[in-house]
């Protein structure tokens, strides 16, 4: 069966993330005021076929790991997406 | 060493450059596609600038699984000099062969201009020429160019004299100036600025002929 997951890449805690503080500097400019930690990354969303919904988040986690994101500045999470 | 090969990828621009440099010097430099498994005919490895593979996701995260880089491995565990030079460096922190990673540059401009570089070390393939606190005018050339690591392996960069070059004015945000490292064993390097663009009066420098000249005074037995 195919099961839909997101996986999303985003700095590590304490690694300057020079978009996400560009972006909070942006918002009270557009009137957002009392946003705080902007932290900017990445989301990829594919198809997995696996035997399970276990099974599909840990090839999509090893996935991450390996390929979409460094390790050394980046975590990956993945979760199972809403079908559709 | 004579004979180098320098490793293009699908979207390497940087190749020519360092093929010249090479020429300049007295070496023979042969293009290496990236499909290429066996590198143990030459005496040393150029992973060159550009943007491997689109740089998609990520400088050098598809690059480092090109076939080439198992051979680049193999070159760099004999004890073979790598030299990876802007999205070369790149590449070898992506492939794990050196530490850190390099992340946007603070400020999210691409920055093209001429830097000053002091030599830290001379424990390097790429410094075994140079002095100590030697300074050395040569450009960069990139976006994501800010060297970031975590907090212990800085301290094991710092503790082992892997820090080959800082900046003398950080342009990027680079963690501690650092503008290029070595592996422990001193074989393999990187750095973000460009030698083979300052080998000219008329361009404007000649600063990197020490640093491509100690590359390539390696000897050829060393591994």
């Amino acid at each position: 069966m195919n099961y839909s997951v997101i996986v999303e890449v985003a700095l590590r805690e304490g690694i300057a993330d020079p978009e996400g503080a560009t972006i909070e500097r942006a918002l009270p400019a557009l009137g957002f005021t009392g946003v705080t930690n902007v932290r900017a990354g990445k989301a990829f969303r594919f198809e997995v076929e696996a035997a399970d919904e276990a099974a599909a988040l840990e090839k999509a986690t090893a996935m991450a790991e390996r390929l979409l994101s460094n390790p050394v500045i980046e975590n990956a999470t993945a979760r199972s997406a809403a079908p559709g | 060493m004579t004979r180098v090969a320098i490793v293009v990828f699908p979207g390497s621009n940087c190749e020519y450059d360092a093929a010249a440099a090479m020429t300049q010097l007295g070496a023979t430099a042969e293009f290496v596609w990236h499909s290429a498994t066996d590198l143990t005919e030459f005496d040393g490895v150029i992973l060159p600038g550009g943007f491997a593979h689109g740089d998609y996701l990520r400088p050098g995260a598809l690059a480092r699984f090109s076939p080439v880089m198992g051979a680049v491995a193999r070159f760099a565990a004999d004890g073979g000099a790598v030299l990876g030079i802007c999205n070369g460096f790149q590449v070898l922190t992506e492939a794990g062969m050196l530490p850190g990673a390099l992340q946007k540059n603070r400020g999210l401009t691409f920055l093209c201009q001429p830097t000053t570089l002091i030599v830290e070390s001379t424990a390097s393939v790429l410094t075994r020429n140079a002095t100590k606190g030697q300074e050395l005018r040569i450009p960069i050339n990139h976006f994501s160019g800010a060297f970031t690591c975590d907090d212990a392996t800085y301290a094991s960069l710092v503790a082992n004299d892997q820090i080959v070059l800082r900046y003398k004015e950080n342009p990027n945000g680079s963690r501690g100036d650092i503008a290029g490292v070595a592996n422990p064993q001193g074989n393999v390097v990187g750095l973000m600025p460009h030698p083979e663009r300052a080998m000219s009066t008329l361009l404007g420098s000649v600063d990197g002929r020490v640093l491509l000249e100690s590359f390539l005074s390696v000897p050829v037995g060393a591994r």
